[in-house]
């Protein structure tokens, strides 16, 4: 690992109390360092800085410095340096550290200047609460508790504006609820580079719209509703559907790629409402791809699959672990792991497959990437795979040489865990030539042709680790409970590999992890429970020259 | 005693029979000499010349022009830029359009010695959307002057060459904040930027070194050049050098544009023996003496205090007609000379009336970007407008002044002031009039022209 290069330090005194903050640090982040929140809008540590809504003013001031003789001036009084206090308020969020500087964020100004502009933002703001989905996570509701006078002064007519405006096919606009941040301007602007939002009009009377003609259709629009401050931008999925402090809260990864964006999956009694990023600097800053949002969906699509089939027949696990195991008693067994399987379940596949002498092979799936969240391999672990050693080289694009080994007759079992073999390459003639086994979620063209059928479980009803295209391990958690008759794959694949005569610990994460640590080198060191939420970067030296898919993306360059 | 006579230095054509806007009279009248003279000395002698001159700056800010062409960043390697504001559009101000108007090439040579004094490549006339007439004639002018060598490529024979474009301006107030301008200039929204870091003398225009400068403030430079510093600081008074441009409007007998050297004349005397006093019948009320942003003063009031007169400080104790009429002596009584346009009132103006004018005004012209100003100047607006409209109550007066101190000093331009100064002098001022007003209402209809707002 390489350790961070030390950052100058600057040492500033905040509400009294010093502290040394790398240069370049602004006000609010310094402020944060000592615990005091300095309040606002429009500032967002990933995106440019506009100053516009003038909440996080605070007082600052220098030393006095003798201009003669160019040593600090003290005050008589208390013997310390004398300060010199800019009359003007200033914000916090444009003004960077610089040595010996003062700030104030609780004097009678700073408290006056936060009380106005939080009067001024609520008097043309509906107040529609109740009925907003922004409620509960809301920055004007919050910071009203803190500084607004709790009683109105307005007695005009509300300026009025669009209520419901699709920007686009994800995203609603309610212009009234607005404060006119421009987060999302800046957003759309600079991180995805479609520059299709903007305000017009003027004044109090300045509208949010998106270019005439255009749309906030880019794979990234529902980031803008994260952002927003308020309620002026809400997922049209998430609309109306509940209320957010009802929502657990699980930290989880997003599958969609090899990018393993850190997210939230928002969940209550088992239905999972929304999934949002969650913030890693080294991998997605706090941003997150529409598509990933969409996965929850899987959970409940039709399809799912639920009872555990032998032969087409309704079986117990039991029954259908000892039918696979029947089937591959004779030999000629393949394996398809799966690069959406956790570090865990690839682990374990691994014993299986030796345990059967099988040949192991897995599904790519590689798509154009976009530069940002989503990489050209769409599959989130195939690095675990090569971690664990349950491939030594990149998949090839389709199942060539399990094809070609069903059609000289070498294959008479096929174990699939959790891939269409149909969709991986295979003809329907391949299939009808095999006996499959298959662990997996939904049902498709290969649980129609299995013999053994046995349900698992998607990424949110299981926790586990992932290693992205960083070769950083990082883990997911069980969001929410498993349909009935579904089960663990870890539990699942355990249960193959035991009765194929492999030694597995239970499958549960810790015993998993404690003989992952004694047999594989690279995670010698880690277990589930002390992986950082922010992951871990593992030394991806032994596999420097594999050709990955993988092009630039955020926090990503390929190894040339 | 009579008020001073005129000096017109900037004005000195303005309105003269036979004169006209074309480069042959401008040349017949010693056109261009000027620049031909400066073309041919090194450019830090004429930078030196300006800061000699004290000249402060005509927008209305009065920030002195020398200092302001000292802080730009010449070491960056970036080219620098010069813009004209030519967007003259606080309301009473009248001064910048006559110039471009009747004497275009007076501001051209102004133009052309600051771009050489600056090593200025490419400079921008910044013209108020509103002014088509003025751009056309300046385009004219331009045309006029590029074709004779004084503005394009080597200029005078000397091989230093800058060009010069007309920019019409995009229809808002907010566009002649300096950085709104630039911003505007550049193709966007005329949202101000914020300072720091964007100092337009360090990261300006296309984020290169940037001098924006008035109108009249670059045909001084011109005089300067032509005159020396030194000569400059002879006409008016010490740290307002030069000569000012008074634009009064209103209820005066002769309004109109008047030059005058700075801090030579009072208020009364411009009012009363230039202007030639109220109308009939009628007696001063108030009076904004730099545009519309500035504090009105109220006649029948004092103004006490100490002043710097030489090395001396010495008592004054002056009426509204004792106020000399330069940027520290208007300051000093808590106003400001600003932009030069003297507003006048009269007894028969209602001065909640008068606000709700303002008031319209500035909650028309906020960009709308930073909160105070957005949602301040359009509730001050709300409530002086309900207030005319007959439902007007004892409490507003109180709730205008909160309102409007919650916002100079907090917001990203100096549009803040502008629009909240005007409510706070006329409460501080006028209060009894403003709390009167729903009892006043009951006998009176509000004028006409109010009720509009």
């Amino acid at each position: 690992m390489i350790a961070p290069t030390k950052p100058d330090l600057v040492t500033v005194n905040i509400d009294g109390k010093e502290i040394a903050v790398p240069k370049g640090t602004n006000v609010i982040e310094a402020a944060r360092l000592v615990g005091v929140d300095v309040p606002h809008y429009c500032y967002h540590p990933k995106l440019t800085i506009v100053g516009n809504c003038r909440m996080c003013l605070i007082e600052m001031g220098m030393p006095a410095v003798d201009p003669a003789t160019k040593t600090p001036i003290l005050d008589p009084a208390t013997g310390k340096p004398k300060i010199n206090w800019i009359p003007r308020p200033q914000i916090g969020c444009g003004t960077n550290v610089s040595p010996g500087l003062h700030i104030r964020t609780q004097s009678p100004l700073v408290k006056d200047c936060r009380e106005g502009v939080m009067e001024f933002l609520l008097i043309n703001h509906p107040l529609d609460c109740p009925i907003c989905d922004q409620a509960g996570e809301c920055k004007l509701q919050e910071q009203a508790t803190g500084y607004g006078r709790g009683y109105s002064r307005f007695v005009e007519q509300k300026n009025v504006k669009p209520k419901r405006t699709q920007l686009g096919p994800r995203v609603t606009l309610d212009d009234e609820r607005c404060i006119l941040c421009s987060r999302c301007i800046r957003f759309t602007k600079e991180i995805v580079k479609d520059d299709v939002l903007g305000f017009i009009d003027r004044g109090s009377h300045s509208t949010l719209t998106c270019y005439p003609g255009k749309q906030l259709a880019n794979n990234y629009s529902l980031n803008t509703v994260d952002i927003c401050p308020v309620g002026a931008l809400t997922s049209t999925d998430f609309r109306f559907k509940m209320r957010v402090w009802f929502l657990k809260q699980t930290n989880s990864i997003d599958t969609e790629s090899s990018v393993g964006a850190n997210t939230v999956v928002w969940s209550r009694e088992g239905t999972i409402y929304r999934i949002t990023p969650r913030q890693n600097d080294g991998v997605n800053d706090t941003w997150m791809a529409d598509s990933g949002r969409e996965r929850y969906k899987q959970v409940r699509a039709a399809g799912r699959l639920t009872t555990v089939k032998v032969n087409g027949n309704d079986s117990s696990p039991q029954i259908a672990v000892n039918a696979a195991l029947h089937f591959c008693k004779d030999g000629g067994v393949a394996v398809v792991g799966s690069g959406r399987s956790s570090v865990e379940e690839q682990w374990v596949t691994k014993k299986l497959a030796d345990a059967l002498k099988a040949t192991t092979h897995l599904v790519s799936r590689v798509g154009p990437g976009d530069g940002l969240l989503v990489s050209a391999d769409r599959n989130p672990n195939v690095r675990g795979a090569l971690v664990t050693g349950l491939i030594a080289t990149l998949p090839t694009a389709k199942l060539a040489s399990l094809a070609a080994a069903i059609d000289a007759g070498q294959i008479k079992t096929v174990v699939s865990v959790g891939e269409d073999l149909a969709d991986a390459g295979l003809t329907a003639a391949q299939l009808a030539k095999v006996t499959i086994v298959y662990l997996g979620t939904h049902a498709n063209a290969t649980s129609a042709a299995a013999k053994v059928v046995l349900p698992t479980l998607t990424v949110f009803e299981k926790s586990g680790t992932l290693v992205n295209q960083q070769f950083r391990i990082q883990k997911f958690t069980k969001a929410v409970p498993a349909p009935a008759g579904a089960t663990d794959d870890l539990v699942v694949l355990a249960k193959l590999a035991t009765a194929a005569g492999a030694t597995v610990p239970a499958a549960e994460l810790a015993a998993v992890w404690k003989a992952i640590a004694t047999e594989v080198p690279a995670l010698s060191t880690i277990t589930y429970a002390n992986l950082p939420e922010t992951g871990l970067l593992l030394d991806a030296t032994p596999w420097a020259a594999l050709p990955f898919v993988e092009g630039e993306s955020l926090h990503f360059k390929p190894a040339k | 005693m009579p008020a001073p006579a005129q000096r017109r230095i900037i004005f000195a054509h303005i309105d003269e029979p036979g004169y006209t806007n074309d480069l042959p009279c401008y040349l017949k009248h010693g056109g261009y000499e000027v620049l031909k003279k400066a073309v041919t000395r090194p450019p830090q002698e004429l930078i030196d010349e300006v800061k000699k001159s004290g000249l402060r700056g005509r927008g209305g800010a009065g920030f002195p022009c020398g200092v302001k062409w000292g802080l730009v960043d010449r070491k960056s390697g970036k080219p620098i830029y010069l813009i004209v504001n030519a967007d003259e559009s606080e309301p009473g101000t009248f001064k910048d359009r006559y110039i471009m108007h009747q004497d275009p090439h007076q501001l051209i040579e102004g133009t052309m010695i600051s771009c050489f004094a600056n090593n200025v490549k490419l400079a921008y006339i910044y013209i108020r959307g509103e002014m088509p007439h003025g751009a056309r004639i300046l385009e004219k002018a331009l045309a006029e002057a590029r074709a004779a060598g004084f503005v394009g490529q080597n200029i005078c024979g000397t091989g230093y060459s800058c060009d010069i474009f007309v920019h019409r301006g995009a229809g808002a107030y907010i566009c002649g904040e300096e950085t709104g301008l630039i911003e505007s200039l550049e193709g966007k929204r005329a949202n101000p930027r914020i300072k720091p870091p964007y100092f337009p003398a360090v990261l300006g225009l296309y984020q290169c070194p940037t001098i924006v400068n008035n109108v009249e403030t670059l045909c001084h430079v011109k005089y300067i050049v032509e005159h020396g510093g030194d000569a400059f600081t002879r006409i008016g008074t010490p740290n307002n050098t030069g000569t000012r441009i008074f634009c009064v409007s209103g209820h005066v007998q002769k309004p109109g544009y008047y030059e005058f050297e700075a801090g030579k004349i009072t208020m009364g005397e411009l009012l009363n023996d230039v202007c030639g006093g109220p109308l009939p019948g009628r007696k001063f009320k108030a009076v904004i003496p730099g545009g519309s942003s500035a504090k009105v003063m109220r006649f029948g009031e004092r103004y006490k205090g100490k002043r710097k007169v030489g090395a001396d400080m010495v008592d004054y104790d002056w009426g509204v007609e004792d106020v000399p009429m330069d940027f520290d002596s208007l300051g000093m009584i808590g106003t400001m000379g600003g932009s030069g346009g003297v507003i006048v009132m009269d007894d028969t103006v209602n001065m909640v009336e008068a606000l709700a004018n303002i008031n319209a005004f500035y909650s028309h012209e906020s960009c709308g970007q930073c909160t105070p100003c957005r949602e301040g100047s359009l509730w001050m607006k709300k409530i002086t407008t309900r207030m005319v409209h007959g439902e007007a109550r004892a409490e507003d007066a109180a709730l205008l002044k909160s309102v409007a101190d919650q916002i100079p000093g907090r917001t990203i331009c100096a549009f803040g002031e502008a629009c909240s100064w005007p409510t706070q002098s006329f409460i501080a001022k006028f209060g009894d009039e403003f709390k009167g007003y729903a009892d006043a209402k009951k006998v009176a209809k509000p004028t006409e022209e109010a009720t509009l707002i």
